[in-house]
């Protein structure tokens, strides 16, 4: 794997850029893997990182249907923060924020965090207990969070509509100085040089159509448009789709896939420095590096694989926008698309062993998966490696279902998740 | 934007209507003899399909009964609309 540096960026330079490598392989499909991984996006490209580099385990396939990161991890709306309620989800977010801190020179690659700080905006008085709650919560987790009054939300962002007025009043915010954005489709491509440089095989176009199991149950092998794998070890990291999937080895999942929309908006100078989201009156908002506002909100409620939503929700959420942004009333909206997420009961994660030897599970992510990729990529590749849950993922259990011991995060998940 | 015909009212836009997932989970008969496991596929398993499915619609702001629609989760298309204790319609798939 080439370094990027500094020096070699000015040693490029001198042959004008045309000799850079390519950033990873595109191999042959083998015929045997230790591992296989299904979904080439960020998920599961970490947690091929994670299993070469923690566990040594590098006989590893990604097959991918489409091309790398082209999924959920390039549809999301890039924002990062831990600020959840539950201890155990405080501990896989803030697993996931700190490797964050430290993704781009562990990986030579530069995923642009920007650690701008995330304000959750509370409309009402049990927003405000809720919220007060939570960010206590969360100090004594040891996240960084705090509870900010209606004064203290304009001074932090001075444009957002503070007064009185509003239908929804702001009554105050929770505040994580430490939470951010970070580039979504760098995170995939920075995964993939990583693993490809330490053995991982990444096959994309390859979609897989069956999973093999042996006479007593436990997987074989998976069948692929490309053809047969034979492997012990199966791994589903493809949100959205992760029910068609566990399905084709009989396993039931509590899973339902809704469409999930967001816009963007023409770019324009810097004027909103924070990521500023509202559960309750259903939108969040960010502006990009190149100045466009990233704009995401709530699911749309029937089930679908279509990767596109209806058009009354995006109107709901451009009313909810200028209503906390008046500024933004003239902007005009360039680009809307949607991707496909899969939902909990309980808006908590699954990353799980199966009833299915050899089959592991990392879905259910809802609509906040992607700021937990890197915490999510450790201890799924913990799971798989050792065949026993990490101890930070193993409440995110498939079996929760059954015991009763759900983590209820629809307070700090919800419609921004 | 959802185009569903609701068998009381006709044809109306998807705003009017409030979404309740699959249809046809029977409540189970004997709730006191149900298992932990039987319980967790009563609650929240659910199929999650890829192709035709039957759910649940309610016209929350019209008529407001609830009543059964086959739709395609691909395209979205609505195959077929019946009323609630009817079973849902024979034909390709």
């Amino acid at each position: 794997m080439a370094r990027y540096s500094v020096w070699s960026l000015a040693r490029n330079a001198l042959s004008y850029h045309r000799d850079w490598p390519r950033q990873w392989r595109s191999p042959e499909l083998g015929s045997a893997y230790d591992v296989v991984i299904v979904g080439g996006g960020g998920h599961g490209l970490a947690t091929a990182y994670y299993l070469a580099k923690e566990h040594g385990v590098t006989n590893v396939a990604v097959l991918e249907k489409g091309w790398l990161g082209g999924g959920n991890t390039g549809r999301n709306t890039t924002i990062v923060r831990s600020n959840y309620l539950w201890d155990e989800s405080a501990a896989i977010y803030e697993l996931a924020l700190k490797l964050w801190e430290g993704l781009s020179r562990d990986l030579n690659y530069n995923v642009m965090l920007s650690q701008r700080g995330v304000l959750n905006l509370a409309h009402s008085l049990g927003d405000v207990r809720a919220g007060r709650r939570r960010a206590e919560a969360n100090r004594l987790n040891g996240v960084d969070s705090e509870w900010l009054d209606t004064a203290g939300v304009a001074r932090v962002c001075p444009i957002l509509n503070t007064s009185t007025s509003l239908r929804y009043p702001v009554m105050g915010s929770t505040w994580q100085p430490r939470g951010g954005t970070a580039r979504h489709d760098a995170v995939a491509w920075g995964y993939a040089r990583a693993a490809d440089a330490r053995g991982v095989d990444i096959i994309q176009n390859c979609e897989v159509t069956g999973i093999r199991r042996d006479s007593g149950g436990a997987v074989a092998g998976v069948e692929t448009t490309r053809g047969l794998i034979g492997t012990k070890k199966v791994a589903l990291a493809a949100a959205g789709h992760t029910s068609v999937l566990a399905a084709m080895a009989d396993v039931r999942l509590p899973i339902q896939s809704h469409p999930l929309q967001a816009l963007v908006s023409e770019p324009i100078k810097p004027v909103l420095d924070q990521v500023v989201m509202s559960g309750a009156i259903h939108v969040y908002v960010s502006q990009s590096d190149k100045g466009e506002l990233v704009i995401g909100a709530g699911i749309d409620s029937y089930n679908s694989y279509a990767q596109r939503g209806s058009f009354h929700v995006l109107e709901h959420q451009m009313a909810s926008i200028v209503e906390l942004f008046p500024i933004f009333a003239r902007l005009r909206m360039m680009r809307t698309w949607a991707g496909i997420v899969d939902t909990c009961p309980d808006a908590s994660p699954i990353v799980s062993k199966t009833p299915v030897p050899g089959l592991y599970i990392n879905g259910g992510w809802g609509t906040g998966g992607f700021k937990s990729t890197p915490g999510s990529g450790v201890v799924f590749a913990h799971t798989i490696a050792k065949d026993a849950p990490h101890p930070i993922n193993a409440p995110f259990s498939l079996d929760r279902f059954t015991t009763g011991a759900l983590i209820d995060e629809h307070g700090a998940a919800a419609v921004a998740h | 934007m959802l185009l569903i015909e609701c068998p009381w009212c006709g044809p109306r836009e998807e705003p009017e209507f409030h979404y309740g997932g699959q249809a046809h989970v029977a409540r189970p008969a004997d709730p006191a003899a149900l298992s932990d496991a039987e319980w967790a596929e009563y609650v929240f398993m659910r199929d999650n399909t890829k192709g035709p499915f039957a759910e649940r619609w309610c016209h929350s702001a019209g008529c407001r009964r609830w009543f059964n629609v086959l739709r395609d989760t691909v395209s979205h298309r609505v195959l077929a609309v019946y009323r609630m204790g009817e079973a849902p319609p024979e034909g390709p798939r």
